[in-house]
């Protein structure tokens, strides 16, 4: 018998795939490809205290393995989820999470307070480090101190599970990390998205509006698993994996480096199942491994 | 319309001229689609990550007909494959055109004619033969032609005056003096724009359909999104056809 279940330092979650913040909607866009409760969970798009209109378009372009996007955390706004989107996400059958992003530490704890009187999101996903807006985001992420003052502020105001979702754009990760964990985080995402640029030759211009934007997909996996290796090893509170997962045996490789769980991103946008087949995918491993969970396995390297 | 994954076969690959092809897939799944809805098509070793969007041009059940042209590495590929490749195609996506004209007018420029041909079979079905604006950059192939003159009335007109109307479609005298109670538009930016101006001026309906870049398709990435007179809207879900009057055009 495989137990899939994974103790999120106090999160608990079905099975150890969550979807990532802006590459799964609400959920309903993918209810048409799968039965959502056999995901872990799902990480809902960036949500801010104020609603946000995002960048001009474009905002996305192709690169090799990976795509940049330069959405700009478009969002209508913590009261237009609280009243509009969090009543149609009952009875999903998984875990929600409420992804938070803010351009002050007062926006990010406006909207972490919000969310704190729904009492079935159980978790959230600070997000220090958007590298596709021009005040906070990722500015928090890429300093210890910055880091600490709003993970801290965020925990006063958050009652629960409370993950923080890392910047890879920095000297080291490690340092972030500890700050983040120190600060009062239940557990720590990464990696973000890499910081980067592409011109469209033809036009002479960037292919962006913004200029730069953030890089993900296969391109980015390498760096994110080492990312993970490096703070699995530093922190105490568990560490999801994120950057370019598009198969079951690239989940494992984050797990294998020590993830406790992992989140599908821009894999969903090629293959819209992608999410669920990963989770029975890992299943069926553990049978074939005769692994009674992935406990067995995980941070083996 | 429940969106899917679908599996099809390539049942034949028509060239269409002027590096476009018709592509025919089928598969016993494969749902009827509307006019102007498309597809996110999975490109085979073509070393891209991302679907491409297509416009349906053709549609019935357990049968899809896609117009593409070879103008890119994803579009090469596509427009070059085999009969009897499996394609992994996601749809029906989006919001197609409105059904609703008694006169209308089409306007195609080059690929974009695509989804005008359901669009015309369509309202043919109603009983009702609208004209066709078709622009292409040379004389069209004959199968082309003949396939859009089942269903409309049809000026062709060429940038190099090979055929038709020498110049772009708007110098055709039905955009002149437009006398029809809808017009519908798909093509290059620049033209849709122009057709936009005239169908205004002469205070007619009419609709446009975009291809803002996009990755999911779905309305979850919000990549593609169009500035309209009520904000960012995703062309994937909210389109990719809109009334002019919701662009700020």
């Amino acid at each position: 018998m495989v137990n899939l279940t994974v103790d999120l330092g106090g999160l608990r979650l079905k099975n150890p795939v969550l979807t990532a913040s802006g590459t799964f909607g609400y959920g309903h866009e993918y209810a048409d490809f799968m039965d959502l409760s056999a995901l872990g969970g799902i990480i809902v798009k960036g949500t801010t205290a104020e609603p946000r209109q995002g960048n001009p378009y474009p905002r996305m372009a192709e690169t090799p393995s990976g795509m940049l996007n330069a959405v700009g955390l478009q969002n209508k706004g913590v009261e237009h989820f609280a009243t509009e989107i969090y009543p149609t996400l009952h009875g999903l059958g998984t875990e929600v999470i409420v992804n938070v992003s803010g351009s002050s530490v007062a926006a990010y704890c406006a909207a972490a307070e919000r969310l704190a009187d729904l009492g079935k999101i159980h978790a959230i996903e600070l997000n220090i480090s958007c590298p596709n807006v021009r005040q906070g985001g990722m500015a928090f992420g890429t300093d210890c101190t910055a880091a600490a003052e709003v993970v801290g502020a965020v925990r006063r105001v958050w009652p629960r599970h409370l993950m923080v979702k890392l910047s890879p754009n920095v000297t080291d990760i490690v340092a972030i990390a500890r700050a983040a964990e120190d600060a009062g985080a239940d557990s720590l995402s990464l990696i973000n998205t890499l910081l980067g640029m592409a011109v469209d030759v033809e036009r002479r211009r960037p292919a962006l509006s913004t200029v730069t934007g953030g890089l993900s997909g296969p391109a980015v996996r390498p760096v994110a698993v080492r990312m993970v290796w490096q703070v699995a090893k530093a922190v105490k509170v568990p560490v999801v994996g994120l950057g370019g997962i598009c198969s079951v045996r690239d989940a494992l490789e984050f797990i294998m480096a020590g993830a406790m769980a992992v989140q599908i991103g821009t894999a969903n946008f090629v293959n819209p199942r992608i999410a669920a087949d990963i989770a029975s995918g890992l299943a069926d491993y553990c049978r074939r491994e005769s692994l009674t969970s992935l406990d067995e396995i995980r941070g083996v390297v | 319309m429940r969106k899917q994954i679908l599996t099809l076969t390539v049942e034949s690959n028509t060239d269409a001229g002027d590096g476009m092809s018709v592509l025919t897939l089928s598969g016993p799944d494969c749902p009827a689609m509307l006019p102007g809805q498309f597809v996110e098509v999975e490109v085979p070793g073509a070393g891209v990550l991302l679907r491409r969007p297509i416009s349906v041009f053709d549609s019935d059940t357990g049968r899809l007909s896609l117009l593409v042209r070879a103008a890119g590495r994803a579009t090469d590929v596509l427009a070059h494959i085999q009969p009897g490749t499996a394609l992994s195609v996601v749809g029906p996506l989006g919001r197609g055109f409105a059904m609703d004209g008694r006169r209308p007018l089409l306007v195609g420029g080059g690929v974009g004619l695509a989804p005008l041909y359901l669009l015309a079979r369509r309202y043919s079905a109603q009983g009702v033969r609208p004209r066709l604006i078709a622009g292409f950059r040379t004389a069209p192939s004959q199968l082309l032609k003949d396939l859009y003159a089942r269903y409309a009335e049809v000026t062709v007109c060429t940038d190099d005056g090979s055929e038709g109307i020498r110049g772009n479609v708007c110098a055709a005298p039905a955009l002149q003096h437009i006398d029809a109670d809808m017009v519908q538009v798909c093509g290059p930016l620049p033209m849709m724009k122009a057709v936009a101006g005239a169908a205004r001026t002469a205070a007619v309906p009419c609709q446009v359909s975009l291809e803002n870049k996009m990755a999911c398709g779905l309305g979850a990435c919000l990549c593609c999104v169009e500035n309209t007179t009520t904000g960012n809207r995703c062309v994937c879900t909210d389109g990719p056809v809109f009334n002019i009057n919701e662009l700020t055009w």
